[in-house]
């Protein structure tokens, strides 16, 4: 593997490239690419969450001036393949959610559309609906494999016999609600036909894997859709390709030459773009008379959509986090008449570790250990999962650095003893974990500008991750140049291809081309380079990708304080230390880690999406009533990380790092919450009625 | 039925029609292609569109332009006059405290606006003694004043001491 030795630019923690753009509005995400009479698209939403559409009338909204058209599963463009049921947008008449598009106007105005599609009445033929997930239900089933290709089950040794026999014993549920993304930025699209080709101005994780996708749908070739995605207003697994995206596509198609304009309203988010899925979560645990794990066994009930199936793999981090020699994993879903969850900010690790994390605490009171001793107990030499040896692994390291900066020495381990007036204080810790993941494909190519700048091509996402900044420090030392004199290009399906910004992959894949694109430039170019010399390679395999377990590590401790009268927790403070190899840019780096754990607080306290049964769909529907934290939420974060080799991951020595900072903090802010008041909250969100004796 | 209204947005005059229905929001980012007023939620939830409007911080996704008929407006674009980042752009900028940009500009001319309003003494929910008459900007205080505009990235932590440091004269003597 070819690897960097000299790094003047990666570890620098330089400001972000793109934030002069940033803080003045000026960068423009998919909505803001100007056009002078461009045509909005409004959307009219199921009202039944399952049965059929018999009429649609339109025609007080064709009435209207300014509408252009109102599109039925009658009138709307075929698609060339509705395999995706997600994706067949207006292709027939069933309904299979509530809030699903089955209609859509188009005016010259976003007020004319919006108030138009309020006129369209449908009919529906109305059947039962099914939108309950339970772990008592009779329908669950396995899948063949879980997100995104992890056996659904895994047992080692006799879980059974070895629970049986342990010495102390653990046996609980542990629940986490449906939660939705919320990207700051809606869902958008502005789409362009012209002629046969397409041109979309997207908000996306990734344009050249939703532009795949899309033309497969469209059928089209790829070469006649393009999808420029400079900049994007936040993802976090939500924006990838949904119904909306197609039907704008559709919508442009019908009014070809004009561009069609098509923003999410922050309500109908709640609907179409996908969700973390509720979980059920039992975990057992047996230890030995020592506090050594001998059992361990992670059973997950997740729900999904009739249409599409998609399988959180929430107990999949059970398999590689300790040591004991029986252990059991098991996945089971429930379809249901709802839209499709999908993966959102640590799919599987989040809720998953919230359930083994909260587990973990209460067994080492159970063992009597310090929960950071009973974890160290536990901490396995191999990758008790695979076998293999871990590439790196320095969760104890994580641990031992948090409890010393934390302050968890002097801490008595008795709860609800600490009281500060009305308050109730308490401290928690957690594990976090999450794998390195490297996706195929991705591609850079390298030129030569003259008077010693490159620009470096390639179609990679910044969702807010920091790309524009980190991969520049990494072709920087690539070439062996100033970063100064890097101009880079990511957003744009005209670039070649990289893969998408999720399962915390980019740097690794997207840097791994990189790396090989400037080897591959001074091998044929030499140190002197002609102005337009140009190479591009494509990031090779992981030569050890079979030969160690990948994961990067971290440890969360938290402090909670409960008001004894209203239940209402505070979160003053929390500390985490990450293990997650070399870290590129230590400024955005920091930024990332905080970014997760301030939403890891939100799931610990606050997130809920509540779905009325009687209607199917999701009751607090904006950011009034969906909470998530808000700047008077947050505490004090103390962030550090291990210095850490790892030459097996990739050429940069990188683990991905967004996403693990949300994974332990649910279970440390759950823990301390127990710390301060003797109350086990094993059903998130943690809100204040289930703290009120 | 369009009407005609006149707005100065970032020290210019900008004369547009708009349907009575347009919010402030919309006319400026639709009929006059200034987009640093971002949408997020359009029901004064998050703060993105915040704006000065005629010197205070407001959700211009709450106003109806029609309402706003000469009114002086500033965005994150005109805090930026002659090209120079405003000190809490740039304070902004070296404590990272934004990922993915979209409530940015928001944050920014809230953060603007806020100090305005501590200047001249405006107590918050967490102010302790609402009668002082002037407002020491603690950190809670920051956070309080500035829990209007959301960050789904996180990225309060860095926001506060931005803010903090480019409060540094708006602290009283």
């Amino acid at each position: 593997m070819t690897t960097i030795t000299k790094r003047p630019a990666i570890g620098a923690p330089l400001d972000r490239r793109d934030g002069p753009q940033k803080v003045t509005g000026t960068a423009p995400y998919a909505y803001e690419h100007h056009f002078d009479k461009p045509l909005y698209l409004f959307p009219v939403q199921s009202e039944v969450a399952r049965g059929r559409v018999t009429r649609i009338d339109a025609s007080a909204a064709e009435a209207l001036p300014g509408v252009v058209t109102v599109l039925t599963h009658d009138s709307t463009p075929r698609l060339a393949d509705t395999s995706d049921h997600e994706l067949a947008v207006l292709q027939a008449g069933d309904v299979a959610f509530r809030g699903q598009y089955v209609a859509a106007v188009v005016a010259q105005t976003l007020e004319t559309a919006r108030y138009a599609a309020s006129l369209v009445r449908v009919s529906y033929d109305e059947e039962p609906h099914d939108v309950e997930l339970r772990a008592d239900r009779d329908d669950l089933y396995a899948p063949e494999v879980v997100n995104p290709d992890y056996p659904t089950d895994t047992q080692e040794g006799d879980f059974d016999r070895a629970f049986a026999a342990a010495a102390v014993r653990l046996d609980e549920t542990y629940t986490t609600p449906m939660e939705h993304h919320n990207p700051m930025e809606p869902h958008t699209t502005v789409a362009l036909w012209d002629g046969s080709d397409l041109t979309l101005y997207e908000s996306t994780q990734g344009p050249h894997w939703i532009r795949g996708t899309l033309a497969q749908v469209l059928g089209l070739d790829q070469d006649r859709v393009r999808v420029i995605a400079p900049y994007v207003g936040g993802g976090f697994g939500s924006k990838t390709l949904h119904a909306n995206t197609v039907l704008a596509a559709l919508a442009a198609q019908v009014v070809e030459g004009s561009p069609v304009k098509f923003a999410l309203t922050r309500q109908q988010m709640f609907s179409g773009v996908g969700y973390r899925t509720p979980t059920i979560q039992r975990i057992r645990l047996g230890a030995d008379s020592g506090g050594r794990l001998i059992a361990v066994c992670h059973d997950a009930i997740m729900q999904t959509a009739k249409t599409k199936e998609f399988a959180e793999q929430a107990a999949v981090p059970t398999r590689t986090m300790y040591a004991g020699q029986s252990r059991r994993t098991t996945h089971r879903l429930a379809a249901l008449d709802v839209p499709v969850p999908t993966w959102m900010r640590a799919p599987g690790e989040a809720p998953g570790m919230f359930a083994l994390e909260s587990a973990m605490d209460e067994m080492a009171i159970s063992c009597g250990l310090d929960p950071v001793e009973f974890r160290i107990r536990n901490e396995p030499e191999i990758d008790p999962e695979t076998g293999l040896p871990y590439s790196s692994r320095n969760l104890v390291a994580c641990l031992l650095e948090g409890a010393r900066r934390f302050g968890w020495a002097d801490r008595n381990p008795q709860p609800h003893l600490r009281q500060d007036g009305r308050w109730q204080v308490g401290t928690g810790v957690a594990s976090s974990e999450f794998p390195v993941v490297r996706f195929a494909g991705s591609v850079a190519r390298i030129s030569y500008l003259g008077s010693g700048r490159y620009l470096v091509a390639i179609d990679a996402s910044d969702i807010g991750t920091g790309t524009w900044t980190a991969l520049a420090q990494i072709a920087a030392d690539a070439l062996d140049a100033d970063v100064d004199n890097i101009d880079l290009r990511i957003g744009d399906t005209s670039l070649p291809e990289a893969s998408v910004a999720g399962g915390s992959s980019g740097i690794t894949s997207w840097g791994s081309a990189i790396v090989e694109a400037a080897r591959a430039f001074r091998d044929r170019h030499g140190h002197n380079p002609a102005e337009g010399d140009q190479a591009e390679a494509s990031a090779p395999e992981n030569p050890y990708a079979n030969n160690y377990a990948m994961h990067a590590f971290g440890a969360c401790f938290a402090e909670a304080r409960v008001d004894a009268d209203t239940g209402e927790v505070r979160v003053p403070r929390m500390t985490a230390v990450f293990a997650a190899g070399r870290i590129i840019n230590p400024k955005t780096a920091r930024s990332q880690f905080i970014g997760g754990m301030t939403m890891g607080l939100g799931m610990a306290l606050h997130e809920e999406s509540l779905v009325d049964p009687r209607f199917g769909h999701v009751l607090n529907h904006d950011f009034a009533s969906y909470h998530i934290p808000a700047n008077a939420d947050t505490g004090q974060f103390d962030i550090a990380w291990i210095d850490e080799e790892d030459p097996y991951v990739n050429p940069m020595g990188s683990k991905g790092i967004g996403e693990i900072g949300i994974v332990g903090t649910a279970a440390a802010i759950a823990n301390a919450v127990y710390h301060a008041t003797g109350i086990r909250v094993r059903d998130l969100p943690i809100t204040p009625a289930k703290l009120l004796r | 039925m369009d009407v005609d209204i006149t707005l100065q947005v970032d020290g210019i005059q900008q004369q547009i029609e708009v349907d009575p229905r347009t919010t402030l929001l919309d006319a400026l980012r639709e009929r006059l292609g200034i987009y640093g007023p971002k949408k997020g939620c359009d029901h004064g939830q998050c703060g993105a569109c915040t704006i000065l409007l005629d010197g205070r911080r407001a959700v211009s996704c709450l106003a109806l332009a029609v309402a706003h008929d000469g009114a002086e407006i500033i965005t994150s674009q005109g805090l930026a006059a002659g090209g120079e980042l405003h000190p809490m752009q740039r304070s902004f900028i070296e404590h990272d405290a934004f990922q993915c940009g979209y409530c940015t500009p928001g944050q920014i001319v809230s953060a603007v606006g806020m100090l305005a309003e501590a200047e001249a003494g405006w107590p918050s929910h967490v102010t302790t003694d609402i009668s002082a008459g002037q407002v020491l900007l603690t950190d809670e205080e920051i956070r309080e004043r500035m829990s209007g505009n959301l960050c789904r990235c996180g990225a309060y932590a860095n926001i506060v001491p931005a803010i903090r440091e480019t409060a540094g004269g708006a602290r009283p003597r």
